[in-house]
């Protein structure tokens, strides 16, 4: 059944649909939050997953309280998710909520109170908890419908569980297929593709479940069109490709088996956890191998293991569970051992903010391990990102025989968007490794005396016999009891990324070349980041950005393209002291991660503006900080201008 | 003895490996130690094997054992303190055409590599593993290990250790998916030689406990062992050591002991005042985890390409058509 042969005659009971005008807008930020394990996430992915197909730009963010089962109705449960459509890209998740849908008041006044709605944002609310038998509850619904409408929400009130039971004997099912029918008819979507996403979710549990679902989204959207006067139609747009919906994790997943690493050694760890889940499930397809290790120093090091012996292996990790593995990487270092690790960043220090994102384990993958331990870092910035730099790093790992770690964090995992559909190619794979017999001449560690490279060889190549060691040791692989040796491969290992960096292009300038200010970010604030210039770039203001794929090392050009803006600022979601403060000044000020890097290779005064409360940084509030800046460089006591 | 070989067993030329082609320059350990005796068990073994030096790949943590890689001309990796499991576990799964041997100390093993020791266990991956027991860390001089005798004194225990010693057989046998325990001493090298060719030759993890001197740092710490034949029990039986009357000449306590009988392996294994010696516990029915785990398919591009697409599938969205769909009126 599509919407239009439901279509206003179509009623169930008979009602005269609302003739409400459809308001057509560019964008919307759609929220859909109940407790946890109500099934508003299932509502929200079906509907971006429809928006998608619609051709609609998406971004998902996942709003998780940190408990699996926190109290019902508490302001800190809300579970759900945060669905941002456009008719252009969608990049991040935007602002403040356009429309919200809650289940009931509480979780709904937690997004209030932490700032998420517009003014005006239309809210839809279960409302069932009116009248509900514990006084308490119904006072607190109807205090919070009163404050509500008094701060100038729209709020609609919506029977949600009563017109489920019509249909259903259990009111906690299916109130998620109900609403998801509600979203269709305010956005004007074709139901069919809800009904195919139904199908496909639930098409394990039998088709009881399937048409129980069909019949609850029919009949929310119904309601909705004969209940509710607000329609929006979000023009698709004109990309007309062949996409893939998926998060950060699943492109990871996706990526490692584009890439033809063959094992996937993991502990398991937040938010990192998912990409292995996923993986488990359908690695064994393409000849691989999840391997769920016992702590998180047995997982690198089983990663270690096979890629000494094989291709390329991978560990994934957040960041505990990257400290952990500090050691192991110091020796895959020092034994020029390939290996990808990912790290997908979650709050610290410690167990921080498990579920939530932060990007601050930067320094620790360029500066990580003991002694010197030169390894390239590189950082994902979108769910594309995620796949192509498995294919990447694998290269790069077997190349120039180091680890490569790749940075994402808690945003990118679980954030969904559509992507070009991805055709593989075959040289992505690594090719069969060598087993012929080494030559008479050849040793462990050849190193080119330019480029530091070398040929490594992997057990089971005849004459090839050597035993790979993390002391120092000489192009044979032999201890070094000569310190001139150490010296040597410190040289090597170091001319490595040198030899790396030469290949990397300057990374392209986001607005005009030269300016007063260049924004500099890595990782996930892409999106925000030039959403934020392209906002005050419209307002006239000399504005450009520039985001780094590559930490270390860092493409040539870098330093050029800094020097040609008044100022220079990194946005990061990691902890910089704030100068207004007291006791902040210019000696002690602690930087953002970038910054500090930024300041120490190229000697510009790179300033840094952060947030670091757990949540992907907004576009809004970038272009507030921004804004600061450019004020306070125009202004007459600027100690720039 | 000559072994025989189960593979390709001819160096090129036509002769056959002797222990000279396993050796790879002067171990370093001190005169009298007895890494020396085990690092020649293995070059033998080898030998009788004929193992192809490139197919096979000795695997160690750090310590004084642990440099025993460097002797070996074979592939071998000398990695880090109390990791050489998940290495060689890394290795095994992706490379079952590899012989792996793990050396091992007791601070490498059953201190700071306790988590994988357990675990390798547990896994039951096909390799052999000997944990060189000393009781003593010796290349950072002395200090005191889990299995040090209480009340010796040490570095760090300069007024005798504290607590009872670990004891690594009862540990081992205590693990789900135990499929091969032993126990050897340095001092009696015809029955480690024996011990451990039937360990290289059990499919799973065999693990063999070698009592060994340290010559330097506890020079008498297995005196009395060795001067009182009677703390020894020879542990026989026709699925273990074969019954050897030179030997029972000197060591008198011999039993017989049926290796898959766990129960009567962990009273022996309990046993502080008598060392067992011999094969205390074998099982050839307990899954390997590669054979498990291992994808059997070996990986192609078309592979490769077409779980791709397969996934990709579920995950695509065709792009439809928007207008009909929008009511507008």
């Amino acid at each position: 059944m599509t919407a239009s042969e439901l279509g206003p005659s179509g009623s169930a009971d008979g009602g005269s649909p609302l003739r409400a005008p459809i308001e057509t807008v560019e964008a919307h930020i759609v929220e859909v939050i109940s407790d946890s394990g109500e099934g508003a996430q299932k509502c929200a992915q079906a509907f971006a997953t429809v928006s998608a197909k619609t051709g609609n730009g998406v971004w998902t963010v996942e709003i998780i309280p940190a408990e699996i089962q926190p109290p019902a109705r508490s302001i800190a449960g809300a579970s759900g998710n945060r669905i941002r459509i456009g008719s252009h890209d969608v990049t991040n998740g935007g602002d403040a909520a356009d429309l919200i849908l809650a289940f009931n008041d509480q979780v709904l006044l937690g997004r209030v109170r932490a700032g998420e709605l517009r003014p005006g944002c239309i809210v839809l609310l279960e409302s069932k908890w009116k009248d509900d038998s514990d006084p308490d509850v119904a006072k607190q619904y109807n205090d919070a419908i009163e404050y509500l409408t008094r701060e100038g929400y729209r709020v609609y009130e919506i029977p949600i569980e009563a017109e489920c039971l019509k249909y259903v004997a259990n009111p906690k099912r299916g109130r998620n297929m109900f609403a998801l029918g509600i979203l269709n008819s305010v956005y004007g979507q074709d139901t069919e593709l809800s009904c195919d996403h139904i199908r496909y979710t639930f098409a394990k549990k039998g088709d009881d479940v399937v048409d129980g679902n069909i019949e609850l989204l029919e009949a929310g959207y119904r309601w909705a069109r004969d209940n509710l006067d607000i329609r929006f139609c979000v023009p698709p747009s004109s990309t007309r490709e062949r996409q893939i919906v998926v998060n950060g994790n699943t492109a990871l997943g996706l990526g490692i088996m584009a890439s033809g690493m063959e094992v996937c050694s993991m502990y398991p760890i937040t938010p990192a956890t998912s990409a292995s889940h996923y993986l488990s499930d359908v690695f064994r397809k393409a000849g691989g191998t999840v391997h769920q290790a016992e702590d998180e120093i047995a997982a690198c090091c089983f990663a270690i293991g096979a890629s000494y012996a094989g291709k390329c292996a991978v560990t994934i990790t957040s960041g505990p569970g990257y400290s952990l593995k500090q050691e192991a990487l110091g020796l895959a270092v020092m034994a020029e051992i390939p290996l990808v690790v990912v790290n997908v960043q979650r709050g610290g220090p410690s167990t921080g903010q498990p579920t939530k994102v932060e990007q601050g384990d930067l320094l620790t993958a360029v500066f990580g391990s003991h002694g010197d331990a030169p390894k390239i870092v590189m950082a994902a910035a979108s769910i594309e990102d995620c796949f192509y730099a498995m294919i990447t790093a694998r290269k790069l790992a077997e190349l120039y025989r180091t680890p490569v770690i790749v940075l994402t964090d808690a945003n990118l995992a679980t954030a969904q968007q559509p992507i070009p559909r991805p055709e593989f190619r075959a040289e992505w794979a690594a090719p069969p490794f060598d087993q012929s017999p080494v030559g008479d001449d050849s040793a462990p560690y050849d190193w080119d005396p330019k480029t530091g490279l070398s040929d490594r060889f992997l057990p089971g190549r005849p004459s090839g016999m050597h035993t790979l060691t993390g002391l120092a040791h000489d192009r044979h692989s032999r201890v070094a009891y000569d310190p001139e040796i150490n010296h040597e491969g410190l040289r090597r290992r170091s001319l490595k990324l040198a030899t790396f960096q030469k290949a990397l292009q300057t990374p392209r300038v986001h607005g005009d070349r030269e300016g007063d200010l260049l924004v500099v970010g890595w990782g996930s604030t892409k999106g925000a980041i030039e959403e934020a210039v392209d906002r005050l770039r419209s307002e006239g203001c000399s504005v450009s950005s520039l985001h780094l794929k590559f930490l270390q090392p860092m493409a040539s050009g870098l330093g050029e393209i800094l020097r040609r803006f008044t100022r220079v600022m990194t946005v990061e979601i990691s902890w910089c002291d704030d100068l207004q403060e007291e006791m902040i000044d210019e000696d002690n000020r602690r930087y953002s991660n970038l910054a500090w890097l930024l300041r120490g290779r190229y000697l510009v005064d790179v300033d840094c503006w952060s947030e670091v409360k757990g949540q992907p940084i907004k576009p809004g509030s970038i272009a507030r900080a921004v804004r600061a800046r450019l004020d306070d460089l125009h202004s007459p006591n600027s100690r720039v201008g | 003895m000559l072994g025989f070989p189960n593979q390709c067993s001819l160096v090129a030329n036509g002769e056959r490996y002797a222990v000279a082609d396993y050796e790879s320059g002067v171990p370093r350990w001190c005169s009298g130690c007895g890494d020396h005796g085990i690092l020649g068990a293995f070059q033998r073994l080898c030998r009788d094997e004929q193992l192809p030096p490139e197919k096979t790949v000795f695997v160690s943590g750090i310590g004084c054992s642990s440099r025993f890689p460097h002797y070996m001309r074979t592939y071998g990796f000398h990695g880090l303190h109390g990791r050489a499991l998940p290495v060689a576990e890394g290795i095994k799964l992706r490379r079952p055409d590899l012989h792996v041997f793990v050396n091992t100390g007791d601070g490498d093993c059953c201190s700071i590599g306790t988590a994988h020791w357990i675990h390798a266990i547990r896994y039951n991956m096909d390799m052999t593993v000997v944990m060189h027991d000393n009781q003593i860390y010796g290349l950072t001089k002395m200090q005191m290990s889990p299995t040090t005798p209480k009340g010796l004194k040490s570095n760090t225990s300069p007024r005798g250790a504290y607590l009872d010693a670990l004891n690594p057989l009862t540990t081992t046998l205590g693990v789900s998916n135990v499929s091969f325990v032993a126990q050897a001493v340095d001092w009696i090298p015809s029955l480690f030689q024996e011990i451990l060719s039937q360990a290289f030759h059990h499919k799973g993890f065999s693990f063999i406990r070698v009592l060994q001197r340290c010559p330097n740092y506890l020079p008498t710490l297995f005196d009395s062992m060795m001067h009182e034949p009677s703390r020894t029990l020879i542990l026989w039986h026709e699925q273990g050591l074969a019954r050897d009357p030179e030997l029972a000449r000197v060591y008198d306590r011999q039993i017989e002991h049926d290796p898959s009988d766990i129960a009567r392996a962990r009273e022996l294994a309990s046993d502080l005042e008598v060392a067992p010696v011999g094969i205390l516990y074998r099982n050839e029915q307990v899954p390997c985890y590669e054979d498990v785990r291992r994808s059997d398919q070996l990986q192609t591009p078309e592979m490769i390409e077409a779980a791709l697409n397969e996934e990709f599938d579920n995950f695509t969205v065709e792009p439809v058509r928007q207008a009909e769909t929008a009511e507008g009126e």
